[in-house]
């Protein structure tokens, strides 16, 4: 495995206490969601290539396990904010993927009427405040809302999704500073995937990534990315702890994309070889899960692939509706400007 | 005209800005204010002296000097239920919080297809003439103005900034007020009783027939004081406040020009590419066919607010350059 420097591997790991009835369901429903990840970026991915998608889309293959493990531990009404690489978050939070397609084809029929688009879905019925084009730019937006969720006692906490990119931007270190010193109930979830864009975190960030939560007090975890078992242990735990009360947190995960930076990234030989692809693939998220399943006896693999099949067709089906939806209406253009 | 019937009260710029917060902090739980030195100190300016005593230091809540943070923290809470007021110092900080701004709170609303919303007042200072130099005396409203999604309030006497102020807090969407931050001081008949100013109404501050000046926030006093200079000549002189920059009364602004035919836009923010440059296209739009003369900009001149108070007072209009120009469009020179 590359291992990117800066980076300590810490020995977080699930106890090996056999799995009850509900754990089986759970690892279940976070496989599914993975899966549903997977199969609807691979979507994409072809939509885009055949040209019938407008526009551009960064794919979340391959970080599947932080998006579910995370919002698996969360409850339908707590906040996200996501990113431009934002479609894990979404459909992790509980979107369903026909209207999310609608809505990555610019039509009437999508989360936001088309107006959005890959880069801004909001889907607040399932508390997702939306993805956020401007890397960073949705820091203040999740302490906000935590900052609310405290101020009328609700109980709810905010996970702020964001990419190791976003470790650049002053506008975190502002968030993260104020966060702390009033304990709003915020987890900074760093999605670390060793690339800002085109360029290699060493090159851009100077100290260990954990060090700058450390620096104000926060509560700072770094974690094995890929093993969703490992992410939802610790996202529960800082879940429980920023509903408490008791401020707060940084985990930092490591992963990998396993696309270019968008769909359009595909020679990407300059920045990273082929042979590190290769090695962060080994450690796929959905087979690691599996393979414990499996190996632990929790279940067959016949009902994995039931699983599989069925999302596939589920994901197909959405394509399919949102390929044959209208777009808006003209009189669209000028709507929802003004509240 | 609508001269406020004060009876008789007279209270400052100041004091009905705290007013109207501290009104809607009463009357709505989910109201905060947030910013640096807002509590104890009662803002730079002193002018929320006192507030943090009712509400407490968990509605008056002193910040970090993060303009960045407190604004985008503000989008956040406005997202999910509270309705923030958030103070920038100076409007010159407005460079900090733009993203915040115009990347987020402007387009939440459009970019959710309508299905969030951000509530939220953003209020800041403008004005030169303070001896405050480069970075402390612009008058930015142009930005905001500038962008789709954003009301900008940019009030002339307490009365109004008292009843605007009132309304921005009340409104769904993300609202910019300037304050002036030499009109602080300046003092004005404000009734007892609540009332509020809806956004988007101009107010006709001196009735006239010969030219209208068409002045916004520190420039309504200018401009009121050049019409009593107008007066001695014989120039009656019509003065229109739109009182917001968006939205707009354009009907105002150019049934006045329509009245008078002539018409200087006085506006403190930079002259270049300015709020005069988009309220002369809308009055030469709107009364073509009545105009005797080229709608005349006056904004501030076109360079870094210099320190010295000689070369400060050339940059931004007076009472005396907005007399000139406007016997100049008379004909009276």
């Amino acid at each position: 495995m590359a291992k990117a420097k800066g980076t300590k591997a810490k020995s977080t790991k699930p106890a090996g206490k056999p799995a009850g009835k509900e754990d089986v369901e759970d690892l279940l429903q976070m496989y599914e969601q993975m899966v549903r990840i997977r199969e609807f970026e691979d979507k994409v991915n072809e939509l885009y290539t055949s040209a019938k998608m407008p526009g551009l889309a960064h794919l979340y293959i391959g970080e599947e396990a932080i998006a579910v493990g995370v919002c698996e531990a969360l409850n339908s009404d707590d906040y996200i904010t996501s990113t431009h690489r934002g479609h894990g978050h979404c459909i992790a939070k509980g979107a369903a993927v026909d209207i999310m397609f609608a809505e990555l084809l610019g039509k009437a029929a999508g989360y936001c009427g088309g107006k959005g688009g890959s880069m801004h879905i909001a889907d607040q019925a399932n508390g997702n405040l939306g993805a956020n084009a401007i890397v960073g730019g949705s820091a203040g937006i999740a302490a906000g809302a935590a900052f609310s969720a405290k101020r009328l006692g609700t109980g709810q906490v905010a996970v702020c999704f964001f990419g190791e990119g976003a470790l650049g931007q002053g506008l975190l270190y502002e968030t993260m500073n104020m966060a702390q010193l009033w304990k709003l109930p915020v987890i900074f979830v760093c999605e670390n995937n060793m690339y800002n864009e085109y360029t290699h975190y060493n090159e851009t960030a100077a100290g260990t990534l954990t060090g700058r939560a450390e620096a104000f007090g926060i509560y700072t975890e770094e974690i094995d990315g890929q093993d969703i078992r490992v992410v939802n242990e610790v996202a529960k735990r800082l879940v429980e702890r920023a509903r408490k009360g008791e401020g707060p947190a940084f985990l930092v995960c490591n992963t990998y994309r396993y696309h270019g930076h968008h769909v359009g990234d595909i020679d990407r030989a300059y920045y990273r070889p082929k042979e590190e692809e290769l090695e962060w693939q080994q450690r796929d998220p959905i087979t690691i899960l599996a393979d414990w399943i499996i190996g632990q006896k929790l279940s067959d693999q016949s009902v994995l692939d039931h699983i599989q099949a069925d999302v596939k067709s589920e994901v197909a089906r959405g394509a399919e509706f949102a390929l044959n939806a209208p777009y808006p209406d003209p009189s669209e253009v000028d709507t929802n400007v003004y509240a | 005209m609508s001269t406020p019937n004060g009876n008789g009260r007279v209270i400052t710029m100041g004091q009905a800005i705290k007013e109207a917060l501290a009104e809607e902090l009463r009357r709505d739980p989910t109201v905060y204010v947030m910013g640096e030195d807002v509590a104890e100190a009662g803002t730079a300016f002193k002018v929320l002296k006192g507030l943090v005593d009712e509400f407490g230091p968990e509605r008056v809540i002193d910040s970090p000097i993060s303009e960045p943070g407190i604004t985008g923290l503000g989008v956040g809470a406005a997202m999910t239920g509270m309705r923030p007021v958030v103070d920038i110092m100076f409007g010159d900080f407005s460079t900090l919080i733009m993203d915040q701004m115009v990347n987020q709170a402007a387009k939440i609303h459009y970019m959710s297809g309508g299905k969030l919303k951000v509530p939220m007042v953003l209020r800041t200072t403008m004005g030169a003439t303070r001896r405050s130099a480069a970075q402390h005396s612009q008058s930015l409203h142009a930005w905001f103005s500038h962008v789709p999604g954003i009301k900008v309030v940019i009030p002339s006497t307490p009365y109004d900034a008292k009843g605007l102020l009132k309304s921005a807090i009340r409104d769904e969407n993300p609202v910019v007020f300037f304050e002036d931050k030499m009109m602080y001081q300046l003092k004005g008949e404000v009734p007892e009783e609540e009332y509020i100013i809806p956004l988007g109404v101009a107010d006709v501050k001196r009735e006239g027939s010969d030219i209208t000046i068409v002045a916004t926030s520190s420039m309504v006093q200018v401009s009121l004081a050049a019409a009593d200079k107008l007066a001695e000549i014989g120039i009656s002189a019509e003065i229109v406040d739109p009182r917001c920059t968006f939205p707009l009364d354009k009907d105002a602004l150019i049934n006045s020009a329509k009245k008078t035919s002539r018409v200087i836009v006085v506006d403190e923010g930079y002259e270049r590419y300015g709020v005069t440059a988009e309220l002369a296209s809308v009055i030469a739009d709107g009364a073509f066919y009545c105009l005797d003369a080229p709608v005349k900009r006056m904004g501030a001149m076109d360079v870094p607010i210099p320190f010295s108070p000689v070369l400060e007072d050339l940059t931004v209009p007076t009472p005396d350059t907005v007399f000139e120009m406007a016997k100049t469009l008379c004909g009276a020179a």
